[in-house]
């Protein structure tokens, strides 16, 4: 214990607590409690009924008013506290209300039944975990196909993006043509044009190749990006120009040196389009959800809009999708957070 | 060579895509609750009965029905049959089914009252029929009125009675409101035509806003200044977006909540218990105490390539026993004259506040004003709703004076009567 | 200690047959190589991402333009008829110019301020704060991967995701106001203060984007040669003063790609805010983007036309900001290259 608190409350030179200490470990708890509270407080919001989901004020663990079976009721009874007339309280089972007024009985005397005014008597509540939240859409939806799309979606448009894109960025880095700036630049003006922007011609262009309610129509699209074009040629601009010319000498074709000295050396750049490249698609929703409207097409965020109604929005369910479809990313996230900063510590970023 | 194999597979899984096989049905369906299950359900049972019909039941978004399926309906794509909301604005992609279902009369009887909506002008084509009937209407939180010794308003009662008796609940009870209603132009336009507003034009084209609507504009933008009615829900997007005040009345913050029949599931299932509520039928005006109709439709689309199964499909849903069963089952008012009239439905809810508010719905349907049966089937409702909704929504936000929102209304609707090019 | 691991031996064993594939592509490279020369084989590496880039992204563009030109509210180009600058006129229609409610189309106008507005207070915000964070991770941090996770993790949801969690904290029933209750203090609507609104959607934004800056300003730092610091140590300097004559100088290659990033990321914002506040109240956080969409694919009378001059301006902007800073990071590489 004693070596662990050391260990984690190690100080800058290990004198005295300096202030930045103290700035540090104010900012970082903030950090902890600012961004994984709310995703925590999602998660278990994921598990509360559609009642409790509208109650104010809100409950962090999901809870429901506890039930009993009482002699002489068919169904359970609610259980409240109620306060009787002498002042004292006591667990009592509702009966039924009517206006302002409970019947309830005490489950242990059932059979005798005592009126309470409502504003006297508080539920008794327990937490409870409503899994239903998470069963039900796993019945009525076709999950695995869902997920199959939306794997098959994330991992052929980053593999394409990762080929075709790094293909592009060699070009634009390794080599002296005529019409390169210009091409850089049509690809760094683009950087910034949001989707939104070209969503009618683009749905025009899709509908006329056919690919509409096609996976690939919502593959294509995205996989040239412009910010992975940009990282890309930044980071190969860093590798030097003598090892690609000592491949020549030794009549390595162009693919090769592309395939066995350039691209091995972008690993960690790969890396970081990678993850991004794997984190957009997985989230993608306005695209997909425009391009595909058969079933059997859905992604997992298309998938779980269609409990999004005209006049309702069965919340409940939606969370609990939600927080299904984050587990791969995070999944993902762990195993590849290494690369993240080596690759971009080495991105051209400097 | 890489574009050519993607390419190649590009066109292989196109070529697998559009392969469909004849008797294939496709419903594009969207659910505010049970419904998506309910249907799944009567499909199987459809399917079993006809197996030469293989029915496909996509389930979307509403976004998806809102958005997407005009686009895809104009490029000749689409579902074979929909279920829909904008039926009229898209009538002119509905197929004609008078020549393919078994007894054209027995929809003319039954579904005649509503076949307007979803026609285009002048035609007398059957396109389909409505899986719900909707009426606007008001909720009670009959508790809360009981709590504060506040008598309810009879059925009688204005909107200003309503709102000072909400008023009183409110002071007595510490709500933060007495009263809310549904940001939409559609809810909206119900008192509009209480205090007696007309949207149609003599030439059937939108006119100006008239008095009555400006009479009740300004005392719904009053009442929201002194926080009579709820501010939060018309604020909370900019606009015409949608947004339901369900959630305050279900927490029991509110005296009086105006939306309509399709909320009764829903505060069935989330008040439960908790309080006493009831359906008030809609508050009266100088002009009437309507209500405003509406639904939804499932209607078949013209560029099927199975026309004959769509209306066999089309034909079984239809049918009385069918409808009365996925009304019951759904607690939707059906839009079907024979099922009404007989009456008789045993809404599948063992919650007494449901049943007697569904009772009053089909009551109040009875006093909807003319103006309101007349605008479902015209063709500029959801433009007018869409200025008032966005104009009005930025008055509460102090961003704009009742005057010239007024002036705004009318402009923007003179400018999409304009864009539209009729 | 050369023995290969398993995981080793499992990748060379999937790597063979895309050697393979990758040696098979080369035969019919070479053949090319030799017809176009080495400098020919630019356009075969570029071919690929150009002719999807061409066709998804340019293509668009151009026919964009085209749309702006004409009216109607059909989807369909041919379907639609000529009406020349008439939809740009629109745009500009005002009676003054100062003030965005007297134009003809001032949702336009006011989204235009509000994106404006946004932007700049979200980037310099950001940025500052991602900087104080990454200096903090810089520190002789027990479990730092750990820290580094906290911070970088809202990057992994989605805008959709983002913009429900923080909806459900800030509504008037939501756990926000739920906290400041049990101070005593009274609930607050934020979300129908034009003010907090405009405040919260830019707090949002960073919270969900932050992450990303943080790690690229913090491999920044990591890359400064310690025994700088060190020396400065031993000459006394001040903090502050290594700060400003240290760590910023040589932070500066990755300021300059993390404004890029931020900017374009805070030009397109749309998703989370059209979840959170839907724009309003009023028009108070009605961004560009979002009145793109709604003009143009998601109102009850489309206008794609109105919709396409909007887009047309904002690219136009878009593209002189971008080349301001590219003008901005080439001279920075050469100075790199020196």
């Amino acid at each position: 214990m004693g070596v662990a608190s050391r260990f984690i409350l190690r100080r800058r030179g290990g004198k005295s607590w300096h202030w930045t200490d103290i700035v540090t470990w104010v900012w970082l708890v903030g950090g902890l409690i600012i961004m994984f509270g709310p995703a925590v407080w999602l998660a278990f919001s994921s598990f509360k009924t559609p009642a409790a989901l509208a109650e104010f004020p809100p409950s962090i663990l999901p809870y429901v008013t506890s039930q009993a079976t009482v002699q002489g009721y068919d169904k359970p009874l609610q259980l409240f506290e109620a306060k009787m007339p002498d002042g004292s309280t006591k667990v009592l089972a509702e009966v039924r209300r009517i206006g302002l007024v409970a019947q309830m009985v005490d489950p242990t005397t059932p059979g005798e039944i005592v009126r309470v005014n409502i504003g006297d008597r508080t539920p008794v509540r327990s937490v409870s975990f409503a899994t239903e939240n998470y069963t039900t859409p796993f019945t009525q939806f076709d999950f695995l196909r869902y997920l199959w799309n939306s794997v098959f979606v994330t991992v052929t448009a980053t593999l394409i993006t990762l080929i075709v894109n790094s293909m592009a960025a060699f070009a634009l880095s390794k080599y002296e043509f005529r019409g390169r700036s210009l091409a850089m630049l049509i690809i760094l003006a683009t950087l910034m044009v949001p989707l939104s922007v070209i969503m009618v011609p683009l749905y025009s262009i899709i509908s006329s190749l056919g690919l509409f309610n096609n996976l690939w129509g919502v593959i294509l699209p995205t996989v040239a990006t412009p910010t992975g074009v940009f990282i890309l040629r930044q980071y190969m601009l860093t590798i030097p120009d003598e090892l690609i010319d000592a491949a020549r000498m030794d009549k390595a074709s162009e693919w090769q040196i592309y395939w066995r000295i350039v691209l091995p050396l972008t690993a960690p750049a790969l890396a970081v389009l990678a993850i991004f490249s794997v984190v957009w698609r997985w989230n993608d929703f306005l695209w997909p959800l425009i391009v595909l409207s058969r079933r059997e097409l859905y992604t997992l965020q298309v998938g779980l809009s269609i409990y999004s109604g005209e006049l309702n929005v069965q919340w409940h369910f939606i969370l609990a999708m939600t927080v299904v479809t984050m587990i791969p990313v995070v999944l993902v996230f762990i195993f590849l957070q290494r690369f993240i900063t080596t690759g971009i510590a080495g991105t051209g970023l400097k | 060579m890489k574009t050519k194999s993607l390419l190649a597979g590009a066109a292989l899984a196109l070529l697998m895509s559009t392969a469909a096989h004849a008797g294939d049905v496709r419903i594009m369906w969207y659910s505010d609750g049970v419904e998506g299950d309910v249907m799944k359900d009567l499909v199987g049972r459809f399917m079993k009965e006809n197996p030469g019909i293989n029915v496909i039941l996509d389930n979307v978004a509403y976004s998806v029905i809102k958005d997407q399926l005009p686009v895809q309906l104009e490029a000749a794509n689409g579902p074979d049959i929909a279920r829909v909301t904008a039926i009229k604005d898209l009538s002119r992609h509905w197929l004609d089914l008078r020549p393919l279902v078994k007894d054209a009369k027995y929809w003319d009887d039954n579904f005649g009252a509503q076949a307007d909506w979803m026609r285009p002008d002048g035609s007398k084509q059957i396109s389909g029929f409505m899986t719900q009937i909707t009426l606007t209407g008001g909720y009670a939180n009959k508790t809360l009125f009981d709590q504060a010794g506040v008598p309810l308003p009879g059925p009688k009662a204005t909107w200003e009675e309503w709102a000072a008796a909400s008023k009183k609940v409110k002071d007595s009870q510490k709500l933060p409101f007495a009263m809310a209603i549904d940001r939409s132009g559609h809810r909206l336009t119900a008192p509009l035509l209480s205090y007696g507003a007309n949207y149609v034009g003599k030439d059937g084209k939108p006119a100006p806003l008239d008095k009555g609507a400006k009479d009740f504009l300004t005392k719904f933008v009053g009442w929201v200044g002194e926080g009579s009615f709820a501010k939060d829900v018309w604020v909370s997007a900019a606009g015409s977006t949608y947004r339901a005040a369900a959630e305050d009345f279900i927490n029991g913050q509110l005296a009086f909540y105006y939306s309509g029949s399709w909320q009764v599931a829903n505060l069935t299932t989330k008040i439960g218990n908790s309080f006493d509520w009831v359906a008030t039928g809609s508050p009266c005006g100088p002009a009437a105490c309507t209500g405003m109709p509406g639904g939804a439709a499932l209607v078949a689309v013209k560029y099927t390539k199975n026309p004959k199964d769509v209306a066999a499909v089309m034909d079984w849903f239809a049918q009385e026993k069918i409808v009365k069963e996925f009304s019951e089952r759904t607690l939707f008012l059906p839009g079907h004259k024979g099922v009404v009239d007989k009456g008789g439905l045993d809404f599948k809810t063992d919650n007494a506040f449901a049943k007697a508010a569904l009772t009053k719905y089909v009551e109040a349907s009875k006093t909807t004003a003319d103006t309101a049966l007349k605008l479902p089937g015209w063709r500029w409702s959801d433009t007018v709703y869409a200025a008032v909704v966005t104009r009005v929504g930025q008055t509460l936000a102090g961003e704009l004076k009742l005057d010239d929102a007024f002036t705004r209304i009318d402009a923007d609707i003179a400018q999409k009567v304009k864009d539209s090019g009729l | 200690m050369s023995t290969t691991s398993l995981t080793d031996r499992l990748g060379s064993l999937l790597m063979a047959p895309v050697h393979l594939l990758m040696r098979i592509i080369d035969i019919p490279l070479r053949a090319v190589q030799k017809t176009a020369g080495i400098g020919g084989m630019a356009a075969v590496f570029l071919a690929p991402n150009m002719l999807i880039f061409g066709i998804f992204v340019l293509l668009p563009l151009v026919i964009n333009f085209v749309y702006s030109m004409t009216g109607g509210t059909a989807f369909f180009l041919s379907e639609r008829n000529f009406i020349g600058a008439e939809q740009y006129q629109r745009l500009f229609t005002c009676t003054n110019y100062l003030d965005p409610m007297s134009c003809q189309e001032d949702a336009f106008w006011t989204a235009v301020g509000n994106t404006f507005w946004f932007v700049i207070l979200q980037v310099a915000l950001m940025i500052g704060l991602s900087l104080i964070t990454a200096l903090i991770l810089n520190r002789d941090l027990a479990a730092r991967s750990f820290w580094r996770a906290v911070f970088f993790f809202p990057v992994l949801l989605s805008p959709v995701v983002v913009g429900l969690i923080w909806k459900w904290i800030l509504q008037r029933q939501g756990l926000l106001n739920f906290g400041l209750y049990q101070f005593g203090i009274e609930p607050y609507t934020w979300l129908t203060d034009r003010n907090w609104t405009f405040i919260a959607t830019i707090g949002v934004s960073i919270w969900a984007h932050m992450g990303l800056y943080t790690l690229i300003l913090l491999a920044g730092l990591q890359a400064i040669p310690k025994d700088l610091y060190e020396a400065a140590e031993m000459d006394g300097t001040k903090p502050a003063r290594v700060f400003r004559r240290i760590t910023l100088p040589l932070l500066a290659p990755n300021l300059l790609v993390v404004v890029v990033l931020a900017l374009i990321k805070a030009v397109q914002i749309f998703d989370e805010v059209y979840v959170l506040t839907g724009g309003g109240p009023g028009t108070s956080t009605l961004y560009l983007t979002q009145y793109i969409y709604e003009t143009g694919f998601a109102s009850t009378l489309r206008n794609p036309g109105l919709a396409a001059a909007a887009s047309i301006l904002m690219g136009l902007v878009l593209v002189v900001l971008t080349l301001i800073q590219l003008g901005i990071g080439q001279r920075g590489e050469k100075k790199g290259k020196r």
